[in-house]
């Protein structure tokens, strides 16, 4: 992680002390242990860290200098106004962003320590450990069975298949609302079921991170609390970042949480930045930045 | 019920329709308008069918479709083109649906929007679709006929050109089905670790079939109808006897019909009367191939 000299001019001077935080973050984790049930104490370590990440759409920079160490077994919520650039960084985790013609990044995202984005690294890979499910359910236009056995298949799966789509679809939370309709197409579902079908299409690949990009956006309030209940049970096994414009959805699921906003530029160009990063509970009860308490409070723009 | 009062009355009057004398005009001259233009279509159509079936009728039997071309009038048959047509179509159909679909994907799904070689590749399918097909003929009567490929006056020779004349609409079609693929789709499979190429092949090409298909069948029974690129190359030949292979001498329906209309004698009329109904008949058949393709898929899909 370099400090960042800071020397480009055309920032101001908050730059430098927002890149000194997320280093206060890396310690205080490394420093911090996870207790178990047992009692015993295991060291918390980081699964993604972004370090002076910015992403640019041809000459247009979308977001810059990002710094945000992803803790493991934990929700890190990424909340902020529109156009603020959370979906841009969440979709830097798993590479989708090089999807977009012209998208490129400057700084690094590193996973598990390994640069991402260095040339050996093959981001089909990648997204084989790094699930995504996205703001509208996209279920497969097959069947339940064939929406989650899609994953295990393109990797070879070689057990019972069967029992891997039982099992997914168990841990979504789905099983007992469609083990009776596996054939049935999964577009035929409900909006939330179809949503819990992603995620159980997501961890059937066993991935080791969940990226969730406003999963809840497009669901009535009663799937959006299965979600989320669903979201503090996974934990457990998986690392999760959730992008969210609903602030009370990050303060109810979330153990960190990054506040983004955004600046305008003279020519009107939005670019995004992260203003603060903690742990949701002192986010939302004491920010340390002005900012972030406007947001909070509703007192933002 | 007894009382109405002043303000119900009112409302009841609000109520009626109060559109405007002329807006009510302008509306139904615009239906009239639509049903005539509909009238004109099936009328068309209609009127055609009765002169062609009242005029072929005699001819209309299953001695028509059994016996070979004739210069005697009352033993011609068309049995020949029949099988002539069938094959060349069916050939163009094997050719240009692989070759369609595939550059079709690649220009949806793979090409680079941006670089100059694509916009290049997909303004000339844009004008290629609609060149003159007789272009085409005069091509592959240098070229394929004679020429580099010299294959002679053959059914290969004929599918090939009537490939080159349906290849853009059949890519056309194919890239507007694929199109109507929704991104939410490509992005789901490749944030489960799916290749492209494992992407394209699972989950869009499925997804687009029913249109592809539809599309495919529509361009490619075209050329079920074109004549004008195959008089160019040997399928207004006198043929008695059916296609045996790629390498045989053809004729086609259009081109019967053809060559029933130019006959100095009029007793061949009926005879181009009743071809075109059996031509229409078999363009009837593969469009329904089309809708059941479809259907079927779109049942499967939903």
């Amino acid at each position: 992680m370099s400090m960042g000299d800071g020397t480009e001019g055309d920032f101001d001077m908050t730059t430098r002390q927002e890149q000194a935080r997320p280093t206060d973050i890396r310690v205080e984790v490394a420093a911090s242990g996870h207790t178990t049930e047992s009692g015993e104490v295991k060291p918390r370590s980081i699964v993604f860290d972004a370090s002076r990440l910015s992403v640019f759409y041809g000459d247009f920079r979308a977001v810059r200098d990002v710094d945000l160490p992803v803790i493991q077994n934990q929700i890190t919520a990424l909340i902020g106004p529109s156009g603020c650039g959370k979906s841009t960084v969440i979709r830097c985790f798993n590479r989708m962003n090089d999807l977009i013609n012209g998208a490129r990044i400057e700084g690094t995202v590193s996973y598990h320590g390994i640069d991402i984005y260095q040339d050996e690294v093959d981001p089909v890979e990648l997204r084989r450990r790094v699930g995504m499910v996205f703001q509208k359910p996209n279920p497969f236009p097959k069947s339940v069975y064939d929406n989650v056995a899609f994953g295990p298949r393109l990797g070879g799966f070689k057990g019972k298949m069967d029992d891997l789509v039982e099992e997914s679809l168990r841990r979504a939370a789905l099983w007992d609302e469609v083990k009776d309709k596996l054939d049935e197409s999964g577009m035929a579902l409900s909006g939330g079921q179809q949503q819990r079908l992603c995620i159980a299409r997501a961890i059937a690949t066993s991935p080791d991170v969940l990226l969730m990009d406003e999963p809840c956006s497009a669901l009535d309030p009663i799937a959006t609390l299965r979600i989320e209940e669903l979201m503090l049970d996974l934990k457990d096994d998986y690392t999760i970042i959730i992008v969210t414009h609903n602030m009370q959805q990050a303060a109810r699921v979330s153990d960190r949480t990054a506040f983004f906003s955004v600046k305008v530029s003279d020519e009107g160009q939005r670019t995004g930045y992260l203003v603060e990063f903690s742990p949701t509970e002192e986010l939302f009860t004491a920010p340390r930045e002005k900012q972030t308490e406007d947001y909070i409070t509703g007192r933002f723009g | 019920m007894t009382s109405v009062s002043p303000e119900q009355v009112a409302t009841a009057v609000a109520l009626r329709s109060s559109t405007s004398p002329r807006r009510r005009v302008v509306d139904a001259v615009f239906k009239l308008f639509l049903w005539i233009s509909v009238g004109v279509a099936l009328g068309t159509l209609i009127t055609l069918l009765i002169d062609l079936i009242t005029e072929g009728w005699p001819r209309l039997n299953s001695d028509l479709v059994v016996n070979m071309p004739s210069a005697r009038p009352e033993r011609a048959g068309i049995q020949s083109a029949i099988f002539g047509s069938l094959w060349v179509v069916g050939t163009t159909a094997l050719i240009s649906i692989p070759t369609g679909v595939s550059a079709a994907i690649y220009l949806e799904e793979f090409a680079k929007k941006d670089r100059w070689y694509n916009r290049l590749i997909e303004l000339n399918i844009q004008n290629l679709a609609s060149v003159p097909s007789v272009v085409y003929g005069m091509l592959g009567l240098a070229f394929i006929a004679r020429g580099v490929l010299s294959f002679g006056f053959t059914v290969m020779t004929a599918a090939l050109i009537l490939t080159l004349v349906v290849l853009p609409t059949v890519v056309i079609a194919s890239r507007e089905a694929l199109r109507a693929v929704p991104n939410s789709l490509r992005h789901g499979s490749l944030a489960l670790g799916a290749t492209e190429w494992e992407t394209v092949y699972r989950q869009v090409l499925p997804a687009a079939v029913p249109g592809i298909a539809t599309g495919t069948i529509l361009s490619t029974s075209r050329a079920l109808g074109e004549s004008a690129p195959l008089l160019l190359v040997g399928a207004l030949t006198f043929v008695t006897f059916n296609p045996e292979g790629f390498d045989s001498s053809y004729t086609v329906l259009p081109l019967a019909i053809f060559r029933f209309i130019s006959e100095a004698r009029i007793e061949f009329r009926p005879l181009a009367a009743a071809a075109s109904v059996v031509l229409l008949i078999v363009l009837l058949g593969m469009n329904s191939i089309a809708i059941f393709v479809r259907n079927r898929f779109e049942k499967k899909l939903r």
